[in-house]
């Protein structure tokens, strides 16, 4: 189906995603280090990168870097609990998704399918989004819930439709922020809690148990498409 | 059995005695008789045999008196250029010291250990120079003559009728490590004095033509003798004792001896300690003060002080007990401590006083029942010197006051003469005792005696007949000067010992408030600076003048506090202050150590040992007055004891601490082999079951064995997360990365991953809309739902509901996590958020890493939160409550236009 770059130093690791992705119908490459896994990003058609952020040779932020400048691949981040920064540092830097480790292979695969949904430089479906009874239709600027049209002040709109851009992958506050409200606003992350609980009461079915508009503490939101 | 006990094992006193004189030189004393018996050239002998052995031997001084042999001697060894001191401009040569420890010979040759230095010299005495030499780890040879020792001073004086004024402490050749004694008969000795080989200086050559009589030397020779003797029997015993043989000796003996006020207190201390010594035994000097002991003279003070302290010095122990009856407490204490024999002087009570009543003596023999009483007799003139010298007493006649006695006798007759005016003569008399008794009220009993006399001359003179003659015609007027006299005799010294009383009142009314006000004051302070504040604020204040404490640190003294505050001290101050440190002796100005320093330094001793130093300096004068130095002495070991306090109390809270670090090192670790182990041992044998019988397995079974393997590892990996938060927490490397964050959203998060852990329990969320948004690390305090979640489902029964609770309040944030468990007992619901801890359950199945709620404690507190357990509703279950500060969020109105 697709070629999978997976760039970690644990050969146990690399072993049982080789098997994992392999049974999912992907072609897995294995790199051990940062420096092989940039050359294989370069040379090979690599269809999504996923790296580990503590490999030997280099820093895993680094490694990112290194991706970016020769390709524009989607790229899933492995990291450690408990360090919240480096997860949205690697956002920033343009990883796409990030897991954390240790992760049940049902969750990889998750984030695998989104990433590999949302091709470089691809645009969503036309047409409206189906989500869990809500109906986007960003054409018509309408939005329906279990065929009620909901309605949504400019600025929910504005948050929804930057969330619906990037279904189910993880967006940080700061890009949210200054996508919707604009780069002097980026420290306003109690703007962006208010607005997301009113999304919330308007959207989701059970506004305390939220199943759209996904919390990733101390990273950002997800706009969830699928059921788990 | 405390005997048996005694005598088994060594002695640690005598093993830790052997072991310090490893490490110091050693001294050996060549021991004579009198001068001239050959100690130097014997000295000198051995030196040369030394030195052909190998051995790096030098000549700190020896002292040849021009002899040949003596000088050809000498001429073979290095010798080490004597030190040139002046002193009121005369040049002296002194032995250096300083060059000595600097050239670390192995052996120095140090003559007449019993020299007294030129003043201006580092010490007094030439014995506490070679004391220096020896802690500098250098053997000395050394001669010493007999008469020099201290506690033979006094029989010395008696045998040979010479006083000799340079003595050496018993203690410094008792401390000896070596003694040979160089013996001449006296007729050899003699002989050799006739041929002029003995060196006699001129100004003594009359008083030593007595000394060198037969019976003096042989006198001498016997003493020398038998100090050698007593010596070996101690070194012997010593041997024993170290080496653990049981000895022949007998039950303890214990000497007691009373020192009272009497000059021959001191005297009485040497004859305590030469007895105890011939009989091994353990020696006490007791002191009992009556009331009577403030109204004493300085002198008298001094000299129980000195005597005190003498016994300390020749090594027996200084009792001081409080008291009205004497006797009684000198009987007490024996029979407290087995005293067998008590030494007490006779009485120096004579005449009329002995009237009054019995002395303290007569009593004590006359009810000492079984003690031996030992009567001492005689005068002992002779003074040691105090190690810190004070203020003589002040001795002035006092002019003015017979002056005053002359006026008012003046007076008298004055109005002698209106009355006799008016009225008959004998009453005029009266006028003159009147002027008497007022004199004598006043100005004491010589003004009075003085009064009495001018007023009977007078008298005569003025008023009897005949008239303005001294010629006395009636007898009666010899009755009135008679009575005269009696009067003021008897109203002086009633005046005088009143204005005593009332002075040593006010003067222990002064010591007392003044120790009561430091003790207070060092009771108060709770921090050894503090104290150390206190104490040098409060010595200053008594000595009007300056203070100093130095303590040591990293092995040298440093100043630790000062009133003023100083921060540097001379070279010289300072090398006083060590030598107080190092040998727990006053030492500097007034002293008889390094005299010339600016500042005196008194050791900081407490039973324990030394503590530090305590320096003063007094404004314009050079000496204490004496009541102030005693009371200086008491500050001092009033003051090292509260700063040995502050640091024992450091001590134990260091000991608490490793304690509990122990006990938290011992849970972890049994923590880590139990918490870590249990998911490893499922994990390891689900997957080797699933490797070794793949193919037997059915399809749920292989399934059952996997979920298995990911609930075990979650497990551990839970475990592995509560143990690194821990640590983050405990370095303090944990900080709240705060924004703000909705409750709600945290609570959701923490109950999506717990889902796994409910099994058929569920997750009720109602935190309402009071709660605002807080300013929080979501990630940590969504750590704390989690483990809170985690417990509530660990301790509640399957198919329970789990509450998370909130609700906003004026200043705070309130939230619960209830399960419908079994509850935490009252006594534990403290304890519960300590490490490692975890209420004993009767099913001991539940695993808990006993961090948990450490953990959330740790994360709460640090974002200025509370966090307590209490029984739920109904008094059923277990409440967590938490409480988060409310701050309010900036208004999320923000213009809806933007850019």
């Amino acid at each position: 189906m697709a070629t999978i770059l997976v760039v970690d130093d644990e050969a146990q690791i690399r072993k049982f995603m080789r098997i994992s992705l392999g049974a999912s119908g992907h072609q897995v490459i294995e790199a051990e280090n940062a420096a092989a896994g940039i050359e294989s990003a370069r040379t090979k058609a690599v269809d999504l990168v996923i790296l580990d952020l503590g490999l030997p040779d280099m820093d895993g932020q680094e490694a990112i870097s290194g991706i970016r400048e020769v390709s524009a691949v989607p790229i899933i981040v492995l990291s450690v609990r408990s360090l919240e920064v480096d997860k949205v540092e690697a956002l920033d830097r343009g990883a796409d998704d990030y897991v954390v480790k240790p992760f049940g292979i049902g969750e990889l695969m998750a984030r695998v399918r989104a990433a590999l949904r949302q091709k470089p430089g691809g645009r969503p479906d036309s047409g409206p989004m189906q989500v869990a009874g809500l109906s986007l239709d960003f054409e018509r600027r309408v939005v329906t819930r279990d065929r009620i049209e909901v309605r949504l002040s400019k600025r929910e709109y504005d948050l929804l439709r930057f969330l619906a851009a990037s279904p189910d992958h993880v967006l940080t506050h700061k890009e949210i922020l200054k996508a919707v409200w604009g780069p002097a606003h980026l420290d306003d992350t109690a703007y962006l809690r208010v607005y997301i609980n009113q999304l919330r009461q308007k959207l989701e079915a059970d506004p305390a148990s939220p199943r759209v508009i996904v919390t990733e503490p101390g990273v950002g939101y997800r706009l969830v498409t699928t059921s788990s | 059995m405390a005997d048996n006990d005694r005598d088994d094992r060594p002695s640690p006193d005598a093993l830790l005695a052997e072991a310090q004189r490893e490490m110091r030189g050693r001294l050996k004393i060549f021991l004579g008789a009198a001068p001239g018996v050959g100690k130097t050239y014997a000295m000198l002998e051995t030196a040369h045999e030394r030195k052909r052995e190998g051995i790096d031997v030098v000549v700190g001084v020896v002292e040849t008196h021009g002899r040949r042999e003596t000088e050809r001697l000498v001429a073979g060894l290095e010798t080490l250029p004597p030190k040139t001191v002046d002193y009121r401009g005369r040049a002296f040569h002194e032995m250096d010291l300083d060059a000595i420890i600097a050239r670390q010979p192995k052996i120095v040759l140090v003559d007449e250990l019993a020299h007294t230095n030129v003043p201006g010299s580092r010490h007094v005495k030439r014995y506490q120079d070679v004391e220096d030499i020896l802690a500098a780890g250098i053997h000395v040879y050394s001669t010493l003559n007999i008469q020099h020792i201290e506690s033979l001073n006094d029989v010395i004086e008696r045998i040979a009728g010479i006083k000799v004024r340079e003595t050496l402490p018993d203690s410094v050749l008792a401390g000896a490590d070596e003694i040979e004694l160089i013996d001449l008969p006296p007729e050899d000795l003699l002989k050799r004095l006739a041929e002029g080989k003995v060196y006699v200086p001129e100004q003594a050559r009359r008083a030593t033509q007595h000394f060198f009589s037969p019976g003096n030397l042989t006198a001498l020779r016997e003493m020398a003798l038998r100090h050698a003797a007593e010596r070996v029997d101690a070194q012997m015993l010593s041997y024993m004792r170290a080496h653990a043989i049981s000895g022949p000796w007998p039950a303890r003996e214990r000497i007691l001896v009373c020192v009272g006020d009497d000059v021959a207190a001191s005297k009485l201390v040497r004859v305590a300690k030469r007895v105890a010594e011939r009989r091994s035994a353990p020696w006490v000097a007791l002191y009992v003060e009556t009331h009577q002991h403030m109204a004493l003279s300085e002198q008298d003070k001094d000299r129980i002080a000195q005597a005190m302290r003498l016994a300390e010095q020749l090594g027996g122990e200084a009792v001081t007990l409080q008291g009205e009856d004497v006797t009684a407490e000198i009987l007490g204490y024996a029979r407290d401590h087995n005293c067998t024999q008590l030494i007490v002087g006779r009485s120096r009570r004579h005449g009329w006083k002995r009237l009054f009543g019995s002395t303290v003596t007569d009593r004590l023999v006359a009810q000492s029942g079984f003690f031996d009483v030992l009567l001492v007799g005689g005068e002992d003139a002779e003074r040691t010197q105090p190690s810190i010298q004070t203020q003589p007493a002040e001795q002035n006649l006092d002019w003015l006051a017979y002056l005053l006695a002359t006026v008012g006798v003046g007076v008298a007759t004055g109005i002698g003469f209106l009355i006799d005016l008016w009225l008959p003569l004998p009453n005029i008399s009266v006028g003159f005792l009147l002027a008497i008794l007022l004199i004598a009220m006043r100005l004491g009993r010589g003004p009075a005696v003085f009064a009495s006399v001018l007023s009977f001359l007078s008298f005569n003179f003025f008023f009897t007949e005949p008239r303005f003659s001294l010629a006395i015609s009636d007898t009666q007027n010899i009755l009135t000067m008679v009575f005269f006299l009696i009067a003021a005799m008897i109203v002086s010294n009633l005046a005088g010992r009143v204005q005593t009383q009332v002075d040593a009142t006010k003067l222990s009314a002064r010591r007392t408030s003044n120790l009561y006000d430091f003790s207070r004051k060092i009771a108060a302070a709770a921090t050894r600076d503090d104290v150390l504040w206190a104490v040098a604020h409060h010595v200053a204040a008594t000595i009007h003048g300056k203070s100093l404490i130095l303590l040591p640190a990293d092995g040298r003294l440093d100043i630790a506090a000062g009133y003023p505050p100083e921060d540097q001290i001379g070279d010289k101050d300072a090398a006083a202050a060590d030598w107080t440190w190092a040998n727990g002796r006053p030492a500097g100005r007034g002293s008889t150590t390094l005299p010339a320093c600016d500042w005196l330094f008194l050791p900081l001793k407490t039973a324990r040992g030394p503590v530090g130093v305590l320096g003063i300096q007094m404004k314009g004068q050079d000496l204490l007055a004496p009541e102030d130095s005693r009371l200086l002495e008491t500050l001092a070991d009033q003051a090292a004891v509260a700063i040995e306090r502050t640091t024992l109390v450091a001590d134990v809270e260091a000991a608490r601490l490793a304690t509990e670090t122990e006990r938290l090192r011992a849970a972890l670790l049994s923590s880590l082999s139990h918490d870590l182990r249990t998911p490893l041992v499922s994990i390891l044998g689900a997957a080797t079951s699933l490797i070794n019988y793949d193919d037997d397995l059915s399809a749920s079974d292989r399934g059952e064995l996997a979920h298995t393997i990911q609930e075990e590892a979650e497990r551990l990996n839970r475990f592995v997360q509560n143990l690194l938060d821990m640590t983050r927490l405990g370095s303090g490397a944990l900080k709240p990365n705060a924004d703000w964050a909705d409750l709600r959203d945290i609570a959701n998060a923490a109950a999506e991953r717990a889902g796994k852990l409910l099994k058929g329990r569920q997750i009720r969320i109602d935190i309402d809309e009071t709660v605002p948004l807080v300013c929080v690390d979501s990630v940590l305090v969504e750590q704390v739902f989690f483990n809170l979640l985690d417990n509530a489902c660990k301790y509640s029964p399957p198919g329970s509901t789990v509450t998370i609770w909130g609700r906003g309040r004026p200043h705070q944030v309130l939230v619960e996590v209830c399960d419908q468990g079994p509850g935490i007992p009252e006594a534990d619901r403290e304890r519960v958020f300590d490490m490692f801890y975890r209420v004993d359950a009767a099913d001991k199945q539940t695993a808990g890493t006993g961090l948990g709620l450490a953990i959330c404690r740790g994360i709460i507190e640090a974002h200025g939160g509370a966090i307590k357990a209490e029984p739920g509703m109904n008094g059923a279950g277990t409440c967590i409550v938490i409480a988060l500060p409310r701050v309010d969020p900036p208004t999320a109105g923000e213009p809806e236009q933007g850019g």
